[in-house]
């Protein structure tokens, strides 16, 4: 009885958090979804059914290709970049080398780092003027004689981008390697040691023995990052505002809805946008809880 | 099940303070929403509600500001109260159709026609100026300051050095650049995509002319016209003479090239003469100015205005508020400060600076026409459609394909059919 009281207030005390989350998660994308059906444009809401209309649209809209060509530009480039350089760090600190907490720290810090911070840095960092007014990395590169590195960093074409993701990379970087490290930590010495006595190199070992044993780590680093990088937006508008060539679809969704009043073609952009970060968490969630059920 | 009690706790808590900060006192007040929230913008709009106290002492003034540079977060926080039905008394707008095709097709704001009776402001205003904020016969809304679009500022002593006079023609300015190019001075600084369309908007008025550029935004041009094709072509020669760092540059750092000597022409808004003040350089030494070529004798403008809501909570206040705004001593108490000129004609020059001043006689004299990047001509919609247009262009350079998506982005938010 004692337990059925219990029971009831624990469902009593849980329903306000419930309810929230049905209403202003759950609630909003079913609404979301209703407006990306709408002729919605201007301030007053207007449900006339369009059906696939702005999802047509915005398929044969030249501005979304551009954010989907940077979208698919930055997540390689982040999500590779961030992992190599996450793993490589995490096999050194696992080295067991003097400081280890120290550069642990050091290379974590980035991510207490706001975006914006970190845009407006990299901002100075990657300014791409010319001549005398050269600054930043520039600059840098200039003084060490090594003019050939200077380049327009994210006002190239097409690929400006992918200096964008040089920024969130120094950024993430840093919790790549915290992941991998708890992995590398977890994989037993003693495999390492069997596999010394069967005569294979450390090569050999990483090859075989700790990179197939870190694949779950690798997979939540890769969903992480993904669904990360196809969000991205502040650090964006903080390195160069609302321009067209560094558009990503999260941008185009905030100011046709906000500064054109195309409500209707904002809440498809958002639903999108839903959409391809689902593809990529939802069956990793589902192959979480399994496992986490066969345990 | 501690956690959840917590949860639950805080909940409640918050909601006790929401509806706790609901209830308020019951004296009359006046919410006045704006994004002018530092220098010299906050200075003016202090001025003013200075001016307001003295006027109206029993009215309480809020000062509904919400920061955000040219109001992107202000006019997204209005648009949610709009919606919510919870509209401030008056509110911010750029004059013209930023305002009139947002808020009246809403039904948001009401006109102001007796106001502008009673007041006596159609007879210190420029005649030109009332149809540019008017839709239908109706005035609606309250301009507080000017700023002109097509100012062409330039570096005196580059230009003497390479022996171009200051260009009054599109001819005579492509000459002078060819010949600063020649020299290796950069002869036109340029900064990010909205610069950009502030850029194209003046060279399409220093291309057509006031009828024709007036006739882009009424549909009477036509956008697919040989005529704008040239303005276009026009333009895109123009960007062949700029910085190729323009992308990283605001509009402060372009126009700061000028003054520092390494670029010869910059186009921007008047208000890149307050930033030249800041900086310490003195007018026709340091930078000089003249109207963008072509355009000599039009005064592009721009304005910040203020509206009356319609259901608004305490309509007496809003029109309290709009008195002050459109008065003699409202405006000389702001745009001195602001750095920009009175809407009105009767200002006193004394108070203003030597730029100031020359603009308020063109402000006087000149045929008024809107800017687009500043909200007069075209709607948000159709703004928005046109700055993806350009920023496809800046990226393409194809003109072509740039002038339709032009007659596309008129005929699906604008007025031509």
């Amino acid at each position: 009885m004692f337990r059925d009281k219990d029971r009831y207030l624990s469902i009593i005390l849980i329903s306000p958090s419930i309810l929230a989350v049905l209403i202003f998660i759950y609630g909003f994308i079913a609404w979301s979804v209703r407006v990306s059906f709408s002729a919605w444009k201007g301030l007053n809401p207007d449900y006339t059914w369009v059906a696939l209309k702005n999802y047509i649209e915005l398929f044969s809209d030249p501005r979304f290709h551009v954010d989907v060509r940077n979208t698919l530009i930055f997540t390689g480039v982040f999500v590779i970049g961030s992992i190599l350089l996450g793993f490589l760090l995490a096999v050194m600190l696992d080295q067991g080398l003097k400081g280890e907490s120290f550069f642990r720290s050091l290379f974590l810090f980035p991510m207490a780092i706001s975006y914006i911070v970190t845009g407006v840095v990299w901002r100075w960092l990657m300014n791409p003027a010319e001549g005398d007014r050269l600054s930043g990395f520039n600059l840098l590169f200039s003084y060490l004689n090594l003019d050939f590195l200077i380049n327009k960093w994210h006002t190239t074409e097409t690929w400006g981008i992918a200096a964008i993701a040089l920024a969130a990379i120094w950024q993430m970087s840093g919790y790549t390697m915290a992941i991998y490290l708890a992995g590398l930590r977890s994989i037993p010495d003693e495999l390492r040691e069997a596999a010394r006595i069967d005569g294979a190199n450390e090569f050999e070992i990483y090859r075989h023995i700790i990179l197939p044993l870190l694949s779950p780590v690798t997979l939540s680093a890769l969903i992480i990052l993904g669904h990360m990088s196809l969000k991205v937006f502040d650090l964006i508008i903080a390195v160069a505002g609302k321009q067209l060539p560094l558009d990503v679809p999260a941008i185009y969704m905030w100011q046709t809805t906000f500064d054109g009043l195309f409500y209707g073609r904002g809440a498809a952009i958002g639903i999108l946008l839903l959409v391809s970060v689902a593809v990529l968490i939802v069956p990793y969630i589902r192959y979480t809880l399994k496992t986490e059920a066969q345990q | 099940m501690s956690k959840s009690k917590w949860y639950s706790l805080t909940t409640i808590f918050v909601i006790a303070m929401l509806a706790l900060s609901a209830c308020g006192g019951g004296a009359q007040k006046v919410e006045v929403f704006s994004w002018w929230t530092g220098g010299g913008e906050a200075a003016g709009l202090e001025a003013m509600i200075k001016v307001f106290n003295e006027k109206n002492p029993n009215v309480e003034f809020i000062n509904a500001a919400v920061a955000g540079g040219a109001g992107t977060n202000a006019r997204a926080v209005l648009a949610t109260r709009l919606q919510a039905g919870d509209p401030p008394d008056s509110w911010q707008g750029h004059a013209g159709q930023e305002l009139i095709g947002t808020y009246v097709a809403g039904k948001q704001i009401q006109p102001l026609n007796d106001l502008y009776e009673s007041e006596g402001w159609l007879d210190v205003m420029p005649e030109t100026l009332i149809p540019l904020i008017s839709q239908d016969g109706n005035i609606y809304s309250v301009p507080v300051n000017i700023h002109r679009a097509n100012v062409l500022w330039y570096n005196p002593a580059i230009l003497e050095a390479n022996g171009v006079s200051v260009p009054t023609t599109m001819d005579e300015w492509f000459a002078a650049m060819d010949t600063l190019q020649a020299a290796g001075v950069t002869p036109l600084a340029l900064g990010e995509q909205w610069t950009k369309m502030h850029l194209m908007e003046t060279v399409l008025l220093g291309s057509l002319g006031p009828e024709k550029y007036n006739g882009l935004w009424d549909g009477s041009t036509d956008w697919g016209s040989a005529e704008v094709k040239g303005a276009l072509d026009n333009f895109q020669k123009i960007l062949g003479y700029t910085n190729s760092d323009s992308a990283s540059l605001s509009w402060q750092d372009a126009a700061q090239l000028v003054v520092n000597g390494n670029a010869a022409f910059n186009v921007m808004g008047d208000w890149a003469e307050g930033y030249f003040r800041e900086l310490g350089k003195t007018p026709n030494t340091d930078y000089g100015w003249t109207p963008v070529p072509g355009s000599v004798g039009i005064f592009q403008f721009l304005s910040d205005s203020f509206v009356l809501a319609v259901g608004a909570p305490d309509e007496e206040g809003a029109i309290a508020w709009l008195k002050v705004a459109g008065s003699k001593e409202g405006q000389e108490a702001f745009n001195p400060v602001k750095g920009s000129i009175c809407a009105r004609t009767d200002c006193d020059k004394s108070l203003f600076g030597e730029y100031l001043q020359s603009a308020m006689d063109d402000w006087a004299s000149d045929t008024v026409v809107g800017s687009l990047t500043h909200g007069v001509v075209a709607n948000d919609s159709w703004k928005s459609e046109i700055d993806t247009a350009l920023g496809l262009f800046i990226q393409d350079g194809n003109v072509d394909g740039f002038q339709a998506a032009l007659v596309a982005a008129c005929a699906s938010s604008g007025p031509c059919k």
